[in-house]
């Protein structure tokens, strides 16, 4: 259940994005000039390391709070990265690492991807998101996990579905800075992942909801406010149905990774919040779209924040028709006389 | 409107134990052959004897006061009794409507002794309930309701007819809605008033209608003259409208609004066994998060009534989405078991229940409340209107 203290996080980062990361003055920016005073901020708050244990250089934030601080930077589709940072941060602790200060990201963040390490040597590529804006990449292999400075890996060109970079990082005989044992399976890293973009992808739609809602009420079509219109409330109710599944289904994820439910508790309410979310911003990303019409659809505006941004992030540590897929076979082997218990066990 | 919430409700420990209880129950009644769990659709889905064991229990009315025959208990341990029920395809028709809807709105507008009187026969399984709104030329449109109620001495007297009315063939009492006074230019909700009505009384004719599935629970009911005494006009004369309460929510957001169709899901998974193809697996992957999300809604919107908070929005989405989702269950479990050999094991059942569930289908978007009215209600709750 979400506490207090969940609340008081994630007002600190909320109001942190709503003076520093402001849709619409970032999206008129020229350049990139917002995001060193931004990230400033949430270093000196201390959300980038909110999952590390402070003995490690962190916060010490409980996963309540940090899903908190992810929910509150996807509502502002926030385009640093804050949600690659904490989960590396939270990765590195898994293994005894310390981490350091900057912005980290992760690897790897797509199924199929392997990196090996021999020594202290990783091999391998992987696309890992904002990697041109970090400092290090905190990266799973096998059991371990290795730290290693992005300067030392050669970073391509690539970028996701909302133009942020995600380059495909080559680890050509990287040096490790730091390699440690670690003391979860690599499918805990994958929920972890899972369940933040699900997060971030709730938080999303909730703006994308309350902004087309905004404009409905707003713009004038036929001498009446388009909200009016009984095919766009139909169409809206449909995007708050969409809105709310996503936040329900990423809270309950988020809240059973927080409580440490069992395995079995935990994979049925991350794989599920990852399915339904990226599900909600297909369905969401279309009716909002069609709410605003043509203005929606220019890089001057910032519903392209939102959508663009959830719709790349369906992708992330596995899409959901792999989920599905895995969440499926699951049920299949338990049988049908397990699954309700299995359902009502939530 | 303030954003959506929907607080990370846990159903606390006693709902599990309540749960056991009431398996162990349901899995006694199955034994003694009271209903075929696997068979929806066939045999009774009201059944007098197996709703008195139940008020037995203390399960109708569980959240009542127990003045009046209920035993106290939470909104989230009757969530509990409500899903497990539903799930095994229990015949609850007979005492349902009243647990639901109609208990709640006598305990809140009728007067002490008809309380007394009705209520403990509610609990003890012992009364069925229907709902009087719709008649033949308006149903969703509720305020355009013309059967009448005229004042005569010590009383009022009905005239009129209500239609869609499912069970009033078997039903002691409903809960109607009646003309008292003409709509206002100010106003068009005024002018109706609610009405507990014997449905035993004379004065009251109740005509079949025969759904498309071959089942009877519509029926045409006629009032010509019925006398009913004063105190059964509940709450404000003329004032109806303002008498949509929070029960509403409870009402739109149970799990009975998305697990109606949900026994296809059982066998979609006896169907594909334990070792699915990867389009089966990932069909029933996404119909498993699907519902885990309906659920996980539902529970939560149950445990912020609780807590006293009025998530009006939520339980309206709960409703809409929920209807949506059951409606195009079957459809999909359909498509799901289309390349599977004719020689599963569940064939017949699969089937069978397949072809109930089609039919039945198109009904979950309407009743209750049509998909367009819940849309127009949650726009609103939006600030649209």
């Amino acid at each position: 259940m979400a506490g207090d203290s969940d609340h008081i996080v994630a007002d600190t980062a909320a109001r942190i994005f709503a003076d520093l990361a402001d849709p619409q003055t970032i999206n008129r920016a020229n350049d990139s000039g917002w995001k060193a005073p931004l990230w400033r901020a949430l270093e000196e708050a201390g959300l980038t390391l909110a999952w590390v244990p402070e003995d490690l250089g962190g916060s010490g934030a409980s996963l309540g709070e940090g899903f908190a601080i992810i929910g509150a930077a996807g509502r502002y589709a926030v385009s640093v990265p804050l949600a690659e940072t904490m989960l590396a941060g939270w990765l590195l602790a898994r293994a005894g690492i310390s981490s350091p200060a900057g912005a980290m990201s992760i690897a790897p963040a797509r199924l199929h991807e392997r990196i090996r390490i021999e020594g202290s040597r990783l091999r391998g590529q992987a696309v890992v998101p904002f990697a041109p804006e970090t400092q290090h990449i905190a990266v799973l292999a096998d059991t371990q996990v290795a730290l290693v400075a992005t300067k030392s890996c050669r970073v391509g060109k690539g970028r996701n579905l909302a133009g942020e970079s995600a380059p495909v990082v080559d680890f050509p005989e990287a040096e490790a800075l730091q390699v440690g044992a670690i003391s979860i399976s690599p499918e805990q890293f994958l929920l972890m992942g899972a369940a933040v973009r699900a997060m971030q992808t709730a938080g999303a739609l909730q703006t994308i909801l309350s902004m087309s809602v905004a404009y409905a009420n707003e713009r004038i079509a036929f001498e009446r406010k388009i909200g009016k219109f009984q095919a766009v409330q139909q169409n809206l109710a449909r995007l708050a149905g969409e809105a709310a599944a996503a936040l329900a289904a990423a809270g309950s994820a988020a809240d059973a990774l927080a409580a440490h439910a069992s395995n079995e508790a935990i994979f049925l309410e991350v794989a599920s919040a990852k399915i339904r979310c990226a599900e909600a911003a297909a369905e969401a990303s279309a009716i909002a779209h069609q709410v605003f019409g043509a203005i929606g659809f220019t890089q001057e505006h910032i519903l392209h924040r939102f959508t663009l941004r959830m719709l790349g992030w369906r992708d992330d540590f596995g899409n959901e028709s792999w989920w599905a897929a895995e969440l499926g076979h699951r049920v299949a082997r338990r049988g049908a006389d397990e699954f309700w218990p299995l359902v009502a066990s939530r | 409107m303030s954003g959506l919430q929907f607080d990370q409700i846990r159903l606390p420990p006693e709902c599990e134990t309540l749960r056991a209880e009431v398996r162990a129950f349901l899995a006694e009644e199955i034994a003694a052959g009271a209903f075929d769990p696997h068979r929806p659709g066939h045999g009774d889905s009201h059944n007098r004897a197996f709703s008195k064991r139940v008020g037995a229990k203390g399960w109708i009315g569980m959240t009542w006061p127990k003045k009046y025959g209920g035993r106290d208990r939470s909104f989230l341990e009757r969530y509990v009794v409500t899903e497990e029920f539903r799930v095994a395809n229990a015949p609850v028709r007979l005492h349902f409507v009243a647990d639901r809807q109609s208990g709640p709105i006598l305990l809140k507008y009728a007067p002490e002794h008809v309380k007394m009187d009705i209520l403990p026969r509610i609990c003890r399984g012992e009364l069925c309930f229907v709902i009087g709104m719709s008649e033949p030329g308006s149903g969703s449109d509720l305020f355009a309701a013309k059967a009448k109620a005229t004042k005569v001495d010590g009383g009022w007297r009905l005239d009129g007819t209500k239609i869609w009315t499912s069970n009033a063939h078997i039903a002691d009492y409903m809960l109607g809605l009646f003309r008292t006074s003409p709509p206002t230019k100010e106003n068009r909700r005024h002018g109706l008033t609610q009405f507990l009505v014997d449905m035993k009384a004379p004065g009251i004719t109740v005509n079949p209608i025969i759904q498309l599935t071959g089942q009877h629970d519509f029926n045409e009911v006629v009032f010509d003259g019925l006398f009913i005494p004063g105190d059964y006009a509940l709450g404000e004369i003329d004032g109806a409208w303002k008498q949509a309460t929070s029960e509403l929510a409870y009402e739109r957001s149970g799990p009975e609004r998305f697990l109606e169709t949900f026994y296809v899901m059982l066998e979609l998974i006896r169907a594909i066994g334990p070792d699915p193809d990867i389009r089966s697996a990932e069909g029933l992957g996404r119909l498993v998060a699907q519902l885990h999300t309906l659920r996980r809604m539902s529970v939560s919107v149950a445990g912020m009534l609780q807590a006293g908070k009025e998530p009006v929005a939520e339980g309206s989405i709960v409703k809409d989405v929920g209807t949506v989702w059951e409606q195009k269950l079957p459809h999909r479990v359909r498509e799901l078991t289309a390349f599977l050999s004719p020689e599963i094991g569940n064939r017949a059942t699969l089937e069978e229940q397949l072809a109930f569930a089609v039919t039945v289908a198109p009904k979950l978007t309407i009743q209750g409340g049509t998909t367009e009215i819940l849309r127009g209600i949650i726009a609103r709750e939006l600030g649209l209107r």
